[in-house]
């Protein structure tokens, strides 16, 4: 047993740290908030250090890592607030790696970097329904998944299947600008991966501004997108959501190490009554109630990553935890983040605003923090 | 990153499943029908048992082969306590002698003691309690009050009362914090000692908690004679020697966090046994939240092996374990009760008796107030709240609080 980071593992993090720390992100998150800029396109310096190629097998160009190197990179990119468009494109390469025929033109250009992926997020299904579903876009309401019929006509001599794929998608994690689009469809009944060049004019996908500038989001309307089928297998359909999951969860542990470290620092040096606020009990239990919930956070991020190939029978209830841990610690590390510094944290004036912001539209994507939570249950009530 | 057994490791595995298989039936039987009832004849059973346990080595795997044991990491200790809970046989009876005493003894004790003590503890023959705490020192347990005053012939005489003491009424000796010199600062007047438990002038009187048992004692100690020897890593060092038997606490805690059976799988296996209770909305969150914070403990706990392995102490971040095992059992326990209504506080029904536990626990081994201050304070590095008993000696000290020293 060993629940540490190795050598490599702790190279590849620092490296992030550093690459990430030459970009000024939190000012650019503020500009962007303000509309006064556009946020700075990060994806050649994710290029530069082989992150896009991160879950992609080094026989087809990428470095062949697993899901907890691409953890340690996204906690560094939650750190900083920084979008790296990494949460779409990620999940999407774990799929078509997962995919024999894939041309080897597209997986050279996605393991660079060269082209970009997004994932569209279809939950898979749980102890309660049968069906694949659509992320609930608007209140709890549950679309299903996107449909595809055949398309016979369009095999024109390539081996592989293919599809025209319908249906809408909203708040898709980094879809604006993105080349193609992997995901799942149900395909005669049948959840079957799918590609689509999103160039195709069936294809549209409208920028959302979100409440976090920092998160890049779309809304997807396919209307009978031509699509190659792929032969990934249902569990890495259903992984890919889970890895989502997992990573998304590394992000938002990351933002709450860096609210905690700014809310320490300030409780330090902040006196009130002859002696630093952090001296009393009420700040100090409030601040340890933050590490308690990014300790837990991050125990369960071990158990993620190592799950998905150590344990894949184990990978949904170790993915969906640590979201429902880390989407509930950020929450609570941005709130008192802001409750620590006083009405000045609750401004402008003040980073928090921004962890605040990241806290709040990240629980709702991706089938919410909620979502999670309700899957920890299902998995252990059905294991029961 | 990985959690799988390396081949030496396997091995060791494989042994003590080998051997559990092999005597397993040889257990003492504590749950079902077929149970022994009988308070005392269950020690006496499980004081067997823990040395057949020994004389397999699965005991007291972490200390040095030459007090008994093997000489092993706390990987394999941990190996031996999963092997030993899946083969549903019950542990060793002294988990404080053999996980915190013990060690203490080891790293502080003088030679003859070692001699004396330490095989009888580790084989069950001598049950070991921890004589710390105090009706006014738990949170701050260097206010100990427990006076133990050198005669003339170099001997002691020890007067005071201790509290929360786990199998005081059938253990044969104590470790025990006593103040020695009321003159100084309180940290520095402190001195361990080892306390037989049948000498005279020491009573123990069992204290009923919530669930109508009594799991703890209160010990009085009437002017007991203690000889020279029974000083334990030196007269004025009971704090330093305190402190180390609170780190073997934590390790202790760090290696079976879920030992006290408040895991995830079992709240849910209550829930899924409710047909209307597995679909509803409202209870799958809150058994989701409880779950995942109980699934992160067990997580903490090999991080903290994995430290412990590398040769790191644990700090005091083991408590916050703690605090998320109590809070969540606390949750748990609410929920399913409210899922299965009243007979969820039926006589015999385990929900009653873990309801009934919890809130005591809240408070054992720290209290969730001083844990989290200390944690504030030793890990994240807040500046610690203003003291006013810094540098002063005891006996003034106690003074001003408007009780005799």
């Amino acid at each position: 047993m060993n629940l540490a980071l190795s050598d490599e593992q702790e190279f590849l993090r620092e490296a992030a740290r550093g690459a990430l720390s030459r970009v000024k992100t939190l000012e650019a998150a503020r500009e962007a908030l303000d509309g006064n800029a556009p946020l700075p396109d990060l994806w050649p310096m994710a290029m530069e250090a082989g992150w896009p190629g991160l879950l992609i097998d080094e026989a087809h160009g990428g470095a062949g890592l697993d899901a907890f190197d691409a953890m340690l990179v996204l906690g560094e990119c939650g750190r900083v607030l920084a979008s790296v468009a990494l949460l779409g494109h990620l999940p999407a390469t774990a799929i078509l790696n997962d995919s024999s025929g894939v041309e080897k033109d597209l997986m050279d250009a996605l393991a660079s970097g060269e082209r970009r992926a997004a994932y569209l997020p279809v939950r898979p299904p749980d102890d309660l329904s049968e069906l694949w579903t659509l992320d609930p876009a608007h209140g709890l309401g549950r679309p299903s998944a996107l449909s595809a019929i055949r398309d016979g006509s369009a095999n024109g001599g390539s081996p592989a299947a293919k599809a025209r794929v319908s249906g809408q998608l909203s708040f898709v994690p980094d879809a604006p600008g993105a080349g193609v689009l992997v995901g799942v469809a149900l395909l005669d009944g049948q959840p079957a991966g799918i590609v689509i060049d999103s160039s195709a004019p069936e294809v549209s996908i409208e920028a959302v501004q979100g409440y976090d500038a920092t998160r890049s989001l779309g809304h997807i309307t396919l209307n009978d997108a031509p699509a190659t089928v792929l032969d990934a297998p249902a569990e890495s359909l259903a992984s890919a959501w889970h890895l989502a999951q997992a990573l998304i969860a590394a992000e938002s542990l990351g933002s709450v190490e860096t609210a905690l470290e700014v809310s320490v620092a300030y409780a330090k040096e902040r006196h009130t009554f002859g002696r630093a606020i952090g001296s009393y009990q009420a700040v100090k239990h409030s601040l340890t109630e933050v590490l308690r919930q990014l300790e837990n956070g991050r125990s369960l991020l071990y158990y993620a990553g190592w799950s998905r190939h150590g344990a894949p029978g184990e990978f949904p209830l170790a993915a969906s935890a640590a979201r429902s841990v880390s989407g509930r610690a950020l929450d609570q590390a941005a709130r008192t983040m802001i409750s620590v510094h006083g009405g000045i944290g609750a401004t402008w004036e003040h980073d928090a605003p921004l962890y605040f912001r990241r806290a709040q539209l990240s629980r709702r994507l991706l089938g919410g923090t909620a979502g999670a939570t309700d899957r920890v249950a299902g998995e252990l009530i059905s294991q029961a | 990153m990985d959690l799988d057994d390396t081949p030496e490791q396997a091995a060791y595995r494989g042994r003590v499943q080998s051997w559990l298989e092999e005597h397993s039936s040889e257990a003492p039987v504590l749950e079902g029908p077929q149970s022994i009832k009988d308070e005392a004849e269950i020690i006496a059973a499980r004081r067997a048992w823990q040395g057949k346990l020994a004389e397999a080595g699965l005991a007291g795997v972490t200390w040095p082969a030459e007090y008994g044991g093997q000489g092993l990491g706390p990987i394999e200790q941990l190996i031996c306590n999963q092997e030993i809970s899946k083969a549903k046989v019950p542990g060793i009876l002294d988990a404080i002698g053999v996980g915190m005493l013990g060690p203490t003894i080891i790293a502080h004790g003088a030679d003859e003691q070692k001699a004396r003590y330490l095989g009888p503890m580790l084989h069950g023959d001598e049950v070991w309690c921890q004589l710390f705490s105090e009706p006014a020192a738990g949170s701050d347990l260097a206010a100990v009050q427990a006076r133990a005053r050198l005669q003339e012939d170099g001997s002691w005489r020890l007067s005071g009362q201790k509290v929360w003491t786990t199998n005081a009424q059938f253990a044969s000796y104590g470790l025990l914090l006593a103040r020695t010199d009321s003159d100084v600062p309180k940290h520095k007047g402190l001195t361990m000692f080892i306390v037989p438990m049948d000498a005279a002038g020491v009573t123990v009187r069992g204290l009923r908690q919530i669930s109508g048992e009594a799991e703890f004692n209160e010990v009085f100690f009437d002017d007991v004679a203690l000889d020279a020897d029974a000083v334990v890593g030196g007269v004025g060092n009971g704090w330093g020697t305190a402190l180390t038997t609170l780190m073997f606490e934590r390790v202790t805690i760090g290696l079976g966090g879920e030992a006290l059976g408040y895991n995830s799988n079992r709240f849910a296996k209550a829930i899924a046994s409710d047909e209307h209770a597995r679909r509803d909305p409202e209870v799958r969150h809150q058994l989701g939240e409880i779950a995942s914070e109980l699934l992160a403990v067990r997580f903490t706990s090999y991080r903290t092996l994995t430290a412990l392995q590398k040769g790191q102490i644990p700090g005091p971040e083991a408590g916050l374990a703690k605090v998320t095992i109590v809070n969540g059992a606390i949750k748990a326990g609410d929920l399913i009760s409210d899922v299965i209504g009243p007979d969820a506080l039926a006589k015999d029904s385990e929900w009653a008796y873990m309801i009934s536990f919890l809130p005591g626990l809240k408070s054992a081994g720290g209290t969730e107030e001083i844990l989290r201050n200390t944690i504030g304070e030793r890990v994240l590095g807040l500046p610690p709240e203003p003291r006013l008993d810094k540098g002063i000696p005891f006996s003034e000290l106690r003074s001003k609080e408007g009780a005799p020293a």
